[in-house]
């Protein structure tokens, strides 16, 4: 039996004295779209960082192809081949569109992704074309998300993983930016989306994840998953939706 | 004519700042780093580069080579073990951090030196001069001004174009989100740390042969260097040129006013910029 892309295994993560994960075990295959949901401060985010590297964690609780990696500084994440669309995009100000995109060309990982190139990515997000040479600041919200995705893609992940892609868009915008899902996840790249929108996560991914006060407390198929199960495991099962 | 020859010998002189400046424009402008060692570094070169030439007899450009090659070392040593611990969205630890190692180095130096003035003999050129109309311009400061301009030249376009200069202005703009993206930002930084203290070393040369050096004399390379970085506009390659610039040229024609107005001049300049334009000449918003 071949290892997962990812696993976490009773992953526990801190910020000085708060926990804010509790053994979290989950799993993502390669090419698989993963949802995870759940409310603000559940642990999303969290997860996210401590696979990239961003809080210590023991080496053991994250693995990537069964290998154990976690705490390993970003940049070495980014070269075994996992990329993030960082939660409030983080794009390099005073830098232009495409001075942005060539960081992560410079520094992308040493196996193949998806081949991501620049002319691919400004063909999945034609806007950015025009504004190759634009600063990034003088961006609108949703373009510069499309310069946080592009600039994870051409790190040529196996893995990637979006935090909160749709956080402080407008819905035409969002559903323009959730339209590149589906041809990033056919280059063979795996997707985690964190994601806020119950209805856009399950509808977008092949499997989710529920997160609740630092637990995962439900994961199934997304296309299986009632509401009424997600509503449970989101708020908790005394606050079960009617 | 005695303004115009001012105007000359002040852009020669200012050659001369912008070779201390441009180091200070990558760590300070770029990189938000307070080296305030700068200075201490660039009279520590100039030191060892005239001890080395008279021990071994190493002409100008041999000691220049060293230098380079040490100054390089230093910097990136000086990143690696002490700058990178303190490095943040504050400047305040960087700048305590090298405050106190300003004042150690400055001691070792007397200590290792004493506190005489010392040249490095640069032979003939540095007596060579040339007449344009009734003036007589040096080869040397030339010399100086040419290669200040190359090396100005070179460290904007490896900013701009080269896979180094944007790690280095990604991680100056976000450094975690520069490590997301794959970018190791301790390197990133002793790279460009090595630079900073490569290119003093140039000025190390210039200055001991132009004049001289002295253990104490760091602080008042280290204030122009601010100055000119202030003055061109922070984050500008080729503002701390022009920086150096006006600080020369403020400098020469306030020498002609009043010789001991010279340096004061340059002051009085800078805080009117700082008044008038604070974002600096090429400064953005």
């Amino acid at each position: 039996m071949s290892a997962p892309l990812l696993s976490t295994h009773g992953l526990v993560a801190r910020y000085g004295d708060f926990q804010a994960l509790y053994g979290v075990d989950i799993e993502v295959a390669a090419g698989e779209i993963v949802a995870l949901i759940g409310a603000n401060g559940a642990g999303k985010s969290t997860l996210l960082k401590s696979v990239m590297g961003l809080l210590p964690v023991a080496p053991d609780m994250v693995r990537l192809d069964g290998r154990p990696v976690g705490g390993s500084q970003p940049y070495r994440m980014v070269s075994a081949g996992v990329a993030i669309v960082p939660e409030g995009r983080r794009l390099f100000a005073g830098m232009s569109v495409e001075d942005n995109l060539r960081v992560a060309v410079d520094h992308a990982a040493r196996a193949e992704g998806g081949g991501w190139t620049l002319d691919k990515v400004f063909g999945l997000f034609p806007m950015l074309r025009e504004k190759r040479s634009t600063p990034v600041q003088s961006l609108s919200g949703g373009q510069q998300q499309m310069v946080a995705i592009g600039r994870a893609l051409l790190n040529q992940p196996r893995l990637l993983l979006c935090d909160e892609i749709s956080l402080g868009l407008a819905p035409k915008v969002v559903r323009e930016i959730y339209q590149s899902i589906p041809s990033i996840s056919q280059a063979g790249t795996a997707i985690i989306l964190v994601e806020q929108d119950v209805g856009l996560a399950q509808s977008a991914s092949d499997r989710l994840y529920c997160m609740l006060e630092g637990r995962v407390t439900l994961t199934g198929r997304s296309s299986e998953t009632s509401r009424d199960a997600i509503g449970a495991a989101y708020f908790g099962a005394s606050h079960a939706v009617a | 004519m005695q303004w115009l020859d001012g105007l000359i010998q002040g852009i020669l002189l200012g050659g001369l700042y912008a070779q201390y400046a441009l180091g200070m424009a990558l760590m300070f402008g770029v990189m938000r780093i307070v080296n305030i060692t700068h200075g201490d570094l660039m009279v520590l070169l100039a030191l060892i580069g005239i001890s080395a030439a008279a021990s071994f007899t190493l002409g100008p450009w041999t000691t220049l080579a060293i230098l380079v090659l040490i100054g390089a070392f230093i910097g990136y040593a000086l990143q690696r073990v002490i700058l990178n611990r303190v490095v943040g969205a504050d400047p305040l630890p960087s700048l305590i951090a090298t405050f106190g190692l300003s004042i150690a180095l400055q001691n070792a130096m007397l200590q290792i030196w004493s506190a005489d003035t010392r040249s490095l003999p640069g032979g003939e050129i540095t007596q060579a001069s040339f007449q344009i109309g009734a003036m007589f311009v040096g080869v040397l400061p030339v010399i100086v001004l040419v290669t200040a301009t190359v090396l100005t030249g070179g460290l904007d376009a490896a900013l701009r174009f080269t896979r180094f200069g944007r790690a280095l202005r990604a991680a100056a703009a976000d450094v975690e989100a520069a490590a997301l993206t794959g970018v190791n930002p301790k390197t990133v930084y002793a790279a460009s740390t090595a630079i900073a203290v490569a290119i003093l070393g140039f000025a190390a040369v210039f200055q001991s042969m132009r004049a001289t050096v002295a253990p104490a004399d760091g602080p008042f390379q280290l204030i122009y260097a601010f100055e000119a970085v202030i003055i061109g506009g922070m984050g500008s390659i080729w503002g701390a040129f022009l920086g150096a610039m006006v600080l020369g040229i403020s400098q020469s024609i306030g020498f002609r006013i009043d010789p001991g107005f010279g340096i004061l001049a340059g002051h009085l300049v800078f805080l009117i910029v700082l008044a008038v334009r604070p974002q600096g000449i090429l400064g953005k918003g």
